[in-house]
């Protein structure tokens, strides 16, 4: 047999030239940014365009005090990257961090302080938050300790899957929430792992993309907060307070106590993948977890402060996040920094793709004006890694910057469409004067995104900021006093209806109505003309006790109930065969915004829209009753979809159908399980072909299709 | 701490035995006691009874080993994996590639259950 693929290759590189703090080492590389494993040690490389010096720290696992601080040599720089083979560590077994040491003077930007260590920012792994929950021990000096990872993994085949962005039905979900609940049943409740087990539930369902709150890691245990009513602890649930952007939470992973996280998230990924879904990962560019001028020194701040925050001509953080600082995100070498965290997650992870959280503020210049062509925005749309990936903006920021409909889109960004949501509610709980603009928004919303195509709209009533479904139609009201902030923090403009009491209620006719409403609400998203998301758990009616900013609740009210699966089985089947319909009928999907020109090979246009009357919609402001046909090509379906709010019922007269075609009944929101709703291909002929009666507050979906045989 | 590691032939095949950890520090040693198993081609067993815990590197250690014999036609099984190393070999994906002997886990549930 010929010699192993096992063994090295031979580098002239491998052999040390100097020597620092017992230590054998030589000049690194600068490239890539990190701590890489190379022939016979670790290759350390860190950028700070104003440090004076800086010091590499080791310290060994788990140990409070470093075993060897070692100065970079002056001539280990190039430019403004400090690098340095260091050679025999056990690259396992050892932590590392940085102390730069430079000027402190916050008023020009500069706040080094070389007592501290620094996490490195493209630790690719991080140990001091090993296991959720687990109380740190904060007396130590650097608690979000950088380790070394292998990048190895053997995905066998597996790619990103790229499924058409118009083929998507998104499902955000929390890694956490997810499995957490004790009747989650899993191995390893509330990780990746546990997540892992419940893929077959995901298919089943018929979703084929995963969009998970983030997932760097985060230090859950930063809320001061408890909650006063029971004292509780409360947490940093959600975790949009960054640490290190190329770290996967090692909470998150059931093998994260051994610095796993990275092989398990990769295997979950990769599972995922061979089951038809793709997963987008919640990115948090916008701020970090290091907050304003009196929050913690964790990297960025005492690496480089002024170029990776925007700051005041003052000195002080500008707060366009709401959280205290702002990231530099147009700053270039943070830009590049954007462009490498997001190929390592794409190369490394297999990602598919990205919503970017408050995302409007990456399109601002470094004094924070909204610029109008943002390079960071355009560099993401454009660069060969991420070419494939979806891209999706929050658009909007805390700094009052409004850009849904506008967003710098380069032909690739899709954004949250916050319209949608809220027309869609307001129609939802019968406010007049909506009808106009629901149909445009069912439509894609031909008025923001005209040039953009309907993949640009990503369409959902509820996310994970917000109600849920449940809460939405049991509501009228936030109620977030368990967050500790006297029911202060959340949104108030929540179109919220309680269909007629303020939370729980025994009331059959109260709850049949809310059951009717999540109806409703599933079936107009599910035939709208865009990107549909929906929240993890409103297909069981997850309640959150009418809490709109679970954000620090760790508990019950955040975590997926398995034993709704049974006991909202109704809904659930309900959301499986919309799912299910919107998979089967392609004009659904359609990329085009509907025009309402004739399909010439069935007489009718691709859109058509009609009231009590076929052909006379009713625009007027007190209409609450809108149909929609949909017409694509000559083998597919004619789609109609009719939507009442209004509390009372109407006669429907349907359009006529071309000659050998006739009404079948998909669902009808109004009747009775399991009549609610049909598995897509066995819907039923009516039995008056040219009428039905749409019940209050109901949506009815019929099919256009050929007769059936005598 | 270590890995001990020790031969035993018969006419099935070779089979190595482990005892201690498998991780940065001894999965060298491990790679090295391996290649040459696998370049005899006969079937090889590794019993991981003894091992407590295999580390990151560990378990790529013996991915390249079984890379190595699939690569060489040789049939690889782990035998003897505890409950905790057949979980973190299972969550991190690693155990999908290998052969294990499930007797030894077998007996070990049995206990456990009792």
């Amino acid at each position: 047999m010929s010699e192993t693929r096992a063994e090295r290759v031979l580098r002239v590189d491998a052999y040390p030239t100097h020597e620092v703090g017992g230590y054998r080492v030589r000049a690194g590389k600068p490239f890539p940014f990190g701590a890489n494993v190379v022939p016979g040690g670790v290759s350390f490389s860190v950028f700070s365009d104003q440090a004076t010096s800086m010091t590499l720290v080791i310290y060994k696992r788990g140990e409070p005090e470093p075993m060897a601080e070692l100065e970079f040599p002056e001539e280990f720089r190039t430019g403004s990257v400090f690098s340095m083979t260091v050679f025999g560590l056990d690259h396992e077994n050892i932590e590392y961090g940085y102390r730069a040491d430079g000027p402190y003077d916050p008023v020009t930007g500069h706040r080094f302080d070389a007592r501290q260590v620094l996490s490195d920012p493209y630790a690719r792994l991080i140990a001091g938050r090993d296991v959720w929950g687990v109380e740190p021990d904060r007396s130590r000096g650097y608690q979000y300790r950088s380790r070394v990872c292998l990048q190895d993994f053997d995905w066998g085949d597996d790619t990103p899957l790229g499924i058409p962005a118009e083929d998507l039905v998104v499902y955000e979900a929390h890694v956490r929430g997810f499995t957490r609940h004790p009747s989650s049943q899993v191995t390893a409740p509330g990780t990746f792992a546990g997540l892992r087990e419940k893929i077959p539930y995901l298919k089943e369902l018929g979703v084929n993309c995963i969009e998970l709150l983030p997932v760097f890691e985060f230090d859950e245990s930063d809320n001061p907060r408890s909650n006063p009513e029971t004292g509780e602890k409360l947490y940093d649930y959600w975790g949009y307070n960054t640490v290190s952007f190329f770290a996967p939470k090692a909470g998150y992973a059931a093998t994260g106590r051994y610095g796993m996280q990275g092989d398990e998230f990769r295997t979950l990924i990769k599972d995922l993948h061979a089951a038809g879904i793709e997963v987008i990962l919640d990115v948090v560019f916008n701020h970090t977890a290091e907050g304003n001028e009196q929050g913690p020194t964790i990297s960025f701040k005492g690496l480089d402060n002024a170029t990776y925050y925007m700051l005041t001509p003052e000195g002080y953080y500008f707060n366009f996040s709401g959280t205290g600082n702002t990231v530099n995100c147009n700053h270039p070498v943070v830009r590049n920094y954007v462009l490498d965290c997001l190929r390592h997650w794409v190369a490394d992870y297999h990602v598919d793709g990205f919503r970017f959280d408050l995302a409007a503020i990456l399109g601002r210049d470094l004094d924070g004006t909204p610029l109008p062509n943002p390079p960071l925005l355009e560099m993401l749309a454009f660069d060969p890694v991420l070419r494939h990936t979806k891209l999706i903006a929050e658009a909007w920021d805390a700094g009052g910057l409004y850009e849904v409909g506008n967003f710098p889109a380069y032909g690739r960004w899709a954004e949250w469409n916050g319209k949608y949501r809220d027309t869609v509610r307001r129609w939802l709980k019968g406010d007049p004067g909506v009808t106009g603009e629901l149909a445009t928004r069912i439509a894609g919303s031909p008025d923001l995104y005209s040039s953009r195509g309907t993949t640009a709209s990503v369409n959902f009533l509820t996310a994970h900021d917000g109600f849920t479904l449940a809460d939405l139609v049991s509501y009228n009201d936030k109620h977030n006093e368990a967050n500790g902030e006297g029911n202060n923090d959340g949104a108030n403009d929540n179109n919220s209806w309680n269909c007629g009491a303020e939370g729980p209620t025994d009331d059959p006719e109260v709850n049949a109505l809310r059951l009717r409403q999540m109806k409703n609400a599933l079936a107009i998203l599910l035939t709208s003309q865009g990107i549909p998301m929906l929240l993890s758990g409103d297909e069981v009616a997850r309640t959150q006790q009418g809490n709109n900013n679970t954000y620090c609740q760790d508990n019950e009210l955040s975590w997926f109930d398995w034993d709704q699966v049974d006991e909202n089985a109704e809904l659930l089947r309900f959301t499986r065969e919309m799912i299910a319909f919107r998979g089967r009928h392609r004009e659904l999907r359609s990329t085009t915004h509907p025009t309402g020109r004739l399909r010439d090979s069935l007489g009718l246009p691709d859109i058509s829209w009609h009231g009590e009357r076929a052909w006379q919609p009713d625009w007027s402001p007190e209409s609450r009753l809108i149909a929609v046909a949909r017409c694509g090509t000559a083998d597919e379906d004619v789609v109609y979809v009719a939507m009442n709010s209004h509390w009372e019922a109407h006669d429907l007269e349907l359009p006529a159908l071309p000659h050998g075609r006739s009404w079948h009944l998909f669902a009808d929101t109004g009747a009775e399980a399991p009549h609610d709703i049909r598995t897509p291909g066995t819907e039923q002929e009516l039995d008056n072909a040219g009428k039905y009666l749409i019940g209050p507050r109901s949506v009815v979906i019929l099919v256009g299709r050929a007769n059936d045989p005598e | 701490m270590s890995l001990n590691l020790k031969e035993r032939r018969n006419k099935a095949g070779t089979v190595l035995v482990a005892t201690g950890e498998i991780n940065s520090e001894t999965s060298g040693t491990l790679l090295e006691t391996l290649l040459p198993l696998v370049r005899e081609g006969r079937p090889l067993r590794i019993d991981l009874t003894a091992v407590t815990y295999v580390s990151s590197a560990g378990l790529r250690t013996l991915l390249v080993v079984y890379r190595e014999a699939q690569h060489a036609g040789v049939a690889v099984t782990l035998y003897g994996v505890s409950e905790e190393v057949r979980f973190v070999m299972s969550a991190t994906g690693f155990l999908d590639f290998f052969e294990t002997g499930e007797a030894a886990a077998a007996a070990g549930r049995a206990r456990a259950a009792r």
